[in-house]
């Protein structure tokens, strides 16, 4: 099995003499597995995009619900009714849009594990530290970079 | 006095009847399908499917043991002999064995199930090819046997030399794998009653194997079973009958260790 290398530099952020006197800088990660867009991890989110190109909220949010490939609706509710059987493991994603920032939403999308280690919530931009992955998926995201950035443009219009 | 002979002689029976009644009383109670907080798959399933399995003139799996026994008593290999030849009547010889398989097997040094025992007993006695894994005859008669022992309860050995095979297995069930980066236990053992979009997250009991699956419209084995979470956890499975799903098979068996014989078991 192809395990690619991760490289995370632990980085000791330099934040702003007052913003440092409150709170303990946030934790920054650089995380870069090729062929992966490289990204930033501050504290428990991503603060930029991952590509150029602004997100499609009309593509997101066939991202979110394609039922092949991790659609959240498998353990989610949503405020989509035409969509059957909604799961109810995890909180119901209507008005998130209000209750999450877009950087916090990021890291949530490309690798929730970040963010709690034993969530059963999937990664769906991340490639390293994977144990025996189906052939056929070896090397494979769920998403693009592009895919991310659509499915937080629809996201954040559930307010 | 005749009468007293016969109130002896009724007392007598039911004496000596009730293991037998056990086993062949069926449908059990629904109390029966949960040991100490132990769930049997048959606890999670809609009503409608409930009865399936507990009428065994519409359950489908019974197709599977009718298969089963004829193949029980068909003559095969060089040796001239059917299972029967020296079984003879697996109502009374079979009853028990599959509430104690998988178990750990000295000749083999690791884990042996049923399927596999089989297989064996095809080879060493009757002189005869063993069956593919998953074929019909397999399931049937795994099925066959396994309904011998319906109602009684699972008792797994994975004490002695069992334990470091029950060890690995153990952790298989803990550890994260495939893309998703789940475990068997973040599904079955935390997440049993909840809806994972139109499935009811059972605890993934194996009390009930080979069971009718209706969403494959067909038999299936535990090592189906196990490979099919595999695949919907974007995983490599292991192939049926490998060391690894025998040693997950046994911690997994012993999980539900108390739970009914079901076989054959129907779910959705
Ligand atoms: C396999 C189950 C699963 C899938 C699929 C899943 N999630 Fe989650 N999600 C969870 C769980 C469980 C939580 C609860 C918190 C935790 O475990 O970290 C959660 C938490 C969240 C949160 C934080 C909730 C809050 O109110 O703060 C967001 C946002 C979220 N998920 C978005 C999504 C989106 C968007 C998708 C689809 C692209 C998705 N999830 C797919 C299981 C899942
Ligand atoms: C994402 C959640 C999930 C994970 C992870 C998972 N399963 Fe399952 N499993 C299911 C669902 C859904 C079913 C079908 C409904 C049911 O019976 O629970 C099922 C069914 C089963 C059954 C059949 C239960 C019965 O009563 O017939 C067994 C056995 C089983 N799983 C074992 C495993 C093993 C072993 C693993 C780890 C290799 C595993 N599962 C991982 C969701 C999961
Ligand atoms: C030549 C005689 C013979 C034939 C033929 C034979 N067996 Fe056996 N079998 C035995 C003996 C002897 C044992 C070991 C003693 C025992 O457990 O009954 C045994 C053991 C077993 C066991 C293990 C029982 C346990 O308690 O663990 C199973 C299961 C079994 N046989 C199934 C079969 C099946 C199925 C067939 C036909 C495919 C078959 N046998 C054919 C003689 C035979």
């Amino acid at each position: 099995m192809v395990r690619l290398v991760l490289a995370i530099a632990l980085l000791v952020a330099a934040g702003t003499a007052a913003f440092a006197q409150q709170q303990p800088a946030p934790r920054v990660i650089e995380v870069n597995t090729p062929p992966l867009v490289p990204y930033r991890i501050v504290g428990n989110t991503i603060p930029e995009p991952l590509t150029a190109q602004p997100g499609d909220p009309v593509r997101g949010k066939r991202v979110v619900t394609d039922a092949t490939n991790g659609t959240c609706v498998l353990c989610h509710a949503m405020p989509l009714p035409e969509e059957p059987n909604h799961g109810n493991i995890a909180p119901s994603l209507a008005g998130i849009g209000s209750r999450i920032t877009v950087p916090e939403l990021r890291l949530r999308l490309v690798d929730a594990k970040r963010i709690n280690p034993d969530t059963i919530m999937l990664s769906y931009y991340r490639l390293h530290d994977l144990t025996r992955v189906q052939q056929q998926y070896v090397g494979r995201t769920y998403w693009a970079a592009q895919d991310v950035e659509d499915a937080i443009a629809y996201l954040m219009t559930l307010k | 006095m005749t009468r007293t002979l016969l109130l002896t002689f009724s007392f007598l029976c039911s004496a000596l009847l009730p293991p037998l009644a056990q086993a062949q009383q069926w449908p059990l109670p629904a109390a029966r399908f949960e040991v100490e907080g132990r769930k049997s798959g048959y606890f999670y399933l809609g009503r409608q499917t409930q009865i399936l399995e507990d009428d065994d003139f519409q359950n489908p799996g019974m197709f599977a043991v009718e298969a089963g026994s004829a193949l029980w008593r068909k003559v095969e290999g060089e040796a001239g002999l059917s299972c029967a030849s020296c079984h003879n009547n697996a109502a009374v010889t079979m009853k028990g064995v599959s509430a104690r398989y998988p178990r750990f097997d000295a000749e083999k040094g690791g884990i042996i199930n049923l399927e596999l025992m089989i297989n064996r007993e095809r080879e060493q006695r009757m002189k005869a090819p063993p069956l593919k894994y998953e074929s019909e005859q397999l399931i049937g008669l795994t099925a066959y046997i396994g309904y011998q022992s319906r109602g009684l309860p699972r008792a797994i050995e994975v004490a002695g030399p069992a334990a470091p095979f029950y060890e690995k297995g153990k952790e298989f069930f803990f550890q994260r794998r495939g893309l998703t980066d789940i475990s068997c236990a973040m599904c079955h053992d935390d997440l049993a009653g909840a809806n994972l979009r139109g499935d009811v997250i059972s605890q993934g009991q194996i009390n009930g194997f080979p069971f009718y699956r209706l969403q494959w419209r067909s038999m299936g084995s535990t090592h189906r079973m196990f490979e099919w979470c595999n695949t919907s956890m974007r995983a490599e499975p292991y192939p049926y009958g490998s060391e690894e799903y025998l040693n997950l098979e046994l911690y997994v068996a012993w999980r539900g260790r108390g739970l009914p014989v079901e076989t054959p078991a129907v779910r959705k």
